[in-house]
């Protein structure tokens, strides 16, 4: 079985919520996530930022859901670490 | 997230607590100085029940409360669904599920209730005396020096707030607006009491 290791995506958001609260948000959706928020570009509106996420299963639907609930827009998906592990009854 | 929670992240992420704050003074002045019109109205008019007086406040009173939250509600609903548009607009999605919609959805409800109840509180809670005394309570002064005593103290406090928040003497700010009160009082003599 495959589990979902670490993403860095590339996010376009509004000022507010802001970098921490953010990041804070993202990593309540998992038990053991680490998250590296970096703000990449400030426009007048917007922010570009960059986001790396740790976590021994992640759940992308669900990061997903809680970038768009922020009203952030996921521009890509840049790198993706997948690891096969046997199942543990 | 609990209610409250909710409320304070939607104000935060569309920086409108301010906003709200400054409706409660702003109304909340407006409710005090308007009861103390009234009331001093009543007091150069001799010969007036105090069921009268109290329907008076009442009614007006409850006008100051739609008032306040029917004009903060169109105007705050039209300046979050501008925003909203212009912010999706600069990140060229449709927000609609997001947490800036669900702002320009509830911040304007929360901005009319604060805009509504804050005059309202403030006139319920000066034309008190009027309404123990009406009930029987012994009031130790007139209810009506009674309820312009609590006006001139609710006038002073907001000017109190109003200090505190933007850091100068709260002594200086409460004495601004208390001297606003003496000058409607003034006023007011001078109109009607001469």
């Amino acid at each position: 079985m495959a589990f979902l290791k670490r993403l860095v995506l590339d996010v376009l958001k509004p000022h507010q919520p802001n970098a921490l609260e953010f990041s804070c948000k993202l990593a309540e959706v998992g038990n053991d996530y680490h998250i590296v928020l970096t703000v990449l570009e400030v426009d007048e509106n917007t922010e570009t930022i960059q986001l790396v996420i740790e976590g021994d299963d992640i759940d992308f639907e669900a990061v997903q859901s809680t970038i768009t609930s922020m009203s952030g827009s996921l521009h890509s998906i840049d790198v993706v670490e997948v690891k096969s592990e046997p199942k543990t009854e | 997230m609990d209610p409250l929670s909710q409320i304070k992240f939607l104000l935060r992420i569309t920086r409108t607590h301010g906003i709200a704050r400054r409706y409660f003074v702003v109304n909340g002045f407006d409710g005090a100085l308007t009861m103390l019109g009234i009331i001093i109205g009543f007091v150069f008019s001799e010969s007036a029940n105090l069921t009268v007086i109290i329907n008076a406040c009442l009614g007006a009173a409850i006008a100051l409360g739609v008032s306040g939250v029917s004009s903060a509600y169109v105007s705050e609903q039209a300046e979050r669904k501008r925003a909203l548009s212009k912010l999706e607009d600069a990140m060229m999605v449709d927000l609609h599920d997001s947490a800036h919609a669900a702002a320009a959805r509830w911040v304007p409800v929360f901005i009319a209730l604060v805009n509504g109840l804050s005059p309202l509180f403030f006139s319920l809670l000066i034309i008190t005396p009027l309404w123990l005394s009406n009930a029987g309570v012994v009031v130790f002064i007139s209810p009506l020096y009674m309820a312009i005593i609590i006006a001139v103290l609710l006038i002073f406090f907001l000017g109190v707030f109003l200090g505190r928040i933007s850091n100068i003497s709260w002594l200086r700010s409460g004495i601004q607006t208390l001297l606003i009160a003496l000058v409607t009082i003034l006023l007011i003599y001078l109109f009607v009491g001469v």
